[in-house]
């Protein structure tokens, strides 16, 4: 019986975050931008991003709406998790030349 | 120069905010100097080790290491300030019947100080970390001549220090028989904003739900990256954009610490005889 439930509910959570994965998506950090500097990602998501850092100097990938922060060494690369979210823009920075900006842009 | 100085001052902030509170809440304690400086040499070392070590532990525990041991040193923070809290509370009676200014300080003497020696030492080594790794990129890449790096790194740690100077000089105007219920307020807030912090890197890892991506939005009033909103985001732990277990990491340690420090709290006590002893000599010097 429990283990019936527990079944249930697996389909239930899985079937509500079943949208179309859209794969991962790679942002190089180069010359201090973000490339691509808008990314696309589908409302109700979860997708994988993927920050590259080409620079000879370490990045903080940041974003108070995402709640992200995590370091990127140079020539190295880290990934975060983001979504599901709603429809919006999210703005992400590095936090160690906070003029380089970027967004997600959720559709 | 300027930018350097502007990212280490950010970056150094937090800590010396940290510093200046807990200065502050030893006040009188004799050999404070050796535990918050002990803490202060320890977290700037193991700063250095952390981020000469940035990238295998960004690629530590599947991709996970930096938020998972971001959040740990968060966590054993918030322990030890609660920790220092309870025990503060437990003897507060003692403090508090201390009829004046040096015999509060001498009974505060007796505060055991590495639980607030720990809780310096860990948040130096968080942004100590992030300093070291920022400066010695900017070396590396050799963009910034050394001197004005080295120029904009003082300058910022300089500024950094003041702020926690200021707020060390603030609090201790603040009458000795409220200082201590001050600082308990202060480090009480200090360490519900950490939890919320460490709970937004365990979010980040995927180990938490968000529990709403934004509860709010206040970030059209006061930006987490303006001046203002960096320091109300270490001192209370202001977050424009909560995600909801922020906000239950938040609220969970002001409850748990908060009910810790009310449940070892000596309700009304009965005079003892010291009290009486305390009140004569108050009567004998009414100039104290």
């Amino acid at each position: 019986m429990r283990a019936l439930v527990l079944a249930v509910l697996i389909v239930l959570f899985t079937s509500f975050s079943a949208v179309a994965d859209p794969g991962p998506v790679t942002i190089t950090i180069k010359d201090h931008a973000f490339v691509p500097a808008e990314v696309k990602i589908p409302a109700g998501a979860k997708v994988e991003l993927t920050i590259r850092n080409e620079q000879a100097v370490p990045a903080e990938f940041e974003s108070a709406s995402l709640h992200r922060e995590k370091v990127v060494s140079p020539g190295s690369a880290i990934s975060v998790y983001v979504g599901p979210l709603q429809r919006g823009r999210y703005e992400f920075f590095d936090d160690f030349h906070p003029a380089t900006r970027g967004v997600v842009v959720v559709e | 120069m300027l930018a350097t100085a502007i990212i280490v001052f950010r970056e150094v902030l937090e800590a010396a905010l940290i510093v200046g509170i807990v200065m502050a809440a030893t006040q009188g304690v004799s050999n404070r100097s050796l535990w918050v400086g002990g803490g202060i040499g320890g977290g700037a070392l193991g700063a250095v080790v952390v981020a000469g070590f940035a990238e295998t532990l960004a690629a530590a525990m599947a991709g996970i290491g930096q938020e998972v041991f971001n959040a740990a040193i968060l966590f054993a923070a918030v322990a030890m300030l609660g920790w220092h809290n309870v025990w503060m509370r437990r003897h507060a009676s003692e403090l508090a019947g201390a009829a004046n200014r040096l015999g509060a300080a001498v009974r505060a003497g007796t505060q055991p100080l590495w639980a607030l020696g720990f809780a310096v030492g860990l948040a130096v080594l968080r942004e100590g970390s992030e300093v070291v790794l920022f400066l010695y990129g900017i070396a590396a890449a050799g963009q910034d001549g050394a001197a004005a790096m080295a120029l904009g790194g003082a300058l910022g740690l300089v500024a950094g220090v003041a702020a926690g100077a200021a707020i060390y000089f603030g609090l201790v105007h603040i009458p000795m028989r409220h200082l201590f219920s001050v600082t308990g307020w202060l480090i009480l807030l200090l360490a519900a904003g950490m939890a919320s912090q460490g709970a937004a890197f365990l979010l980040q890892a995927d180990l938490l739900p968000p529990l709403g991506q934004s509860l709010w939005d206040t970030s059209f009033l006061l930006s987490e990256q303006s001046l203002t909103g960096r320091v109300l985001h270490t001192l209370i732990g202001y977050t424009a954009q909560p995600a909801g277990i922020q906000l239950v990491f938040y609220l969970g340690t002001l409850l748990v610490i908060g009910g810790l420090m009310r449940l070892v709290g000596t309700p009304a006590r009965a005079p003892r005889p010291n009290d009486a002893a305390a009140a004569r000599r108050t009567q004998l010097q009414p100039g104290e």
